[in-house]
């Protein structure tokens, strides 16, 4: 049996982020984790391998260079992309295009 | 012009949910393409059918400028931000999503059904101040002529958004001819998608909600 592909997606707003996990989990070949705080992120990134990060909703500019910053220092192969939209119609495809490129 | 893209009508995505009956001309939901992604800023072209009584409940946006223009009947608008509207056709909603909105959009009648384009641009700032705007367009205004109906200006003519574009709609007579310049730039390209009839562009011969693409 295939390993789910991992990923974690950070956002502000709780109930989006949660739509977004939500949306994420309802692919049977797909495991989401949700961080709302920066915090939260590095201490889901230190404790997993994610194949691939979701930068969502309400990131600072700040926050999302030292997120980025953070992520391929220790795992340079990491994916990241901004994900649009709050989990709706985009989520599947963008998911779909960052693993494949 | 150098560079094409042609979207013909029966090529779109397709997703029939029995209330919602909807053409993706770029890749939504459950519909991946890897070649119809989005034309530049322009990432969601869905051609909607919904039923009477029906509609799509509260549910969250972020980031995305999102428009709507009911082409046949009327749509009943609610957000987090406290507004409710009926758009009816003629008019034009824009949405800027920003930092986080919830919505619902449902078929204002229990009896007819509501046909809509539903457009969702990438904005040019990410999380801005949810926004909420809809014109009355005056339709006399697009006959023989490309009638500006959104800009990315708030005093220019038109609903306006978050991104360096401009939405045109025209209703054309017979032989009928008009030129286009485009706008914001020489990186900016021009997308049109015929709403009913066939028409010429470029000498590309096109028909009802068939999408084109054009730029440098």
């Amino acid at each position: 049996m295939n390993e789910k592909v991992k990923i974690l997606a950070v956002g502000r707003n709780q109930e989006i982020l949660e739509t977004v996990v939500r949306l994420i989990n309802a692919n049977d070949a797909w495991e989401g984790k949700g961080a709302v705080t920066d915090k939260e992120a590095v201490q889901a990134f230190d404790h997993e391998v994610f194949d691939l990060i979701l930068l969502c909703n309400g990131i600072s500019s700040d926050s999302e260079d030292n997120l980025r910053a953070y992520f391929l220092a220790h795992r340079p192969a990491t994916k990241i992309i901004q994900h649009y939209g709050g989990g709706s119609g985009l989520l599947t495809a963008e998911i779909y295009e960052a693993l494949a490129g | 012009m150098s560079n094409t893209i042609l979207h013909k009508a029966n090529q779109r995505g397709h997703a029939n949910h029995g209330w919602l009956n909807s053409f993706h001309t770029f890749s939504f939901g459950g519909y991946y393409n890897p070649q119809a992604m989005n034309f530049g800023a322009l990432r969601v072209l869905n051609d909607d059918t919904v039923s009477g009584g029906m509609g799509f409940g509260r549910h969250p946006h972020d980031n995305m400028e999102i428009i709507s223009i009911p082409l046949d009947g009327d749509l009943e608008h609610q957000d987090s931000m406290g507004n409710t509207a009926i758009i009816r056709k003629g008019d034009i909603q824009a949405m800027s999503a920003g930092t986080g909105i919830y919505h619902s959009e449902k078929n204002a009648h229990e009896n007819q059904q509501v046909k809509f384009l539903q457009i969702w641009i990438y904005p040019n700032q990410k999380n801005v101040e949810p926004r909420y705007d809809q014109l009355t367009l005056n339709l006399n205004d697009r006959h023989n002529r490309l009638q500006q109906v959104l800009s990315p200006n708030k005093d220019d003519e038109g609903i306006w958004i978050y991104q360096n574009a401009w939405f045109h709609m025209g209703k054309f007579d017979k032989g009928v001819a008009t030129n286009y310049t485009i706008k914001g730039g020489k990186n900016n390209g021009v997308y049109a998608f015929v709403l009913n009839g066939d028409i010429s562009i470029n000498q590309q011969q096109l028909n009802t909600r068939d999408g084109f693409g054009i730029w440098e």
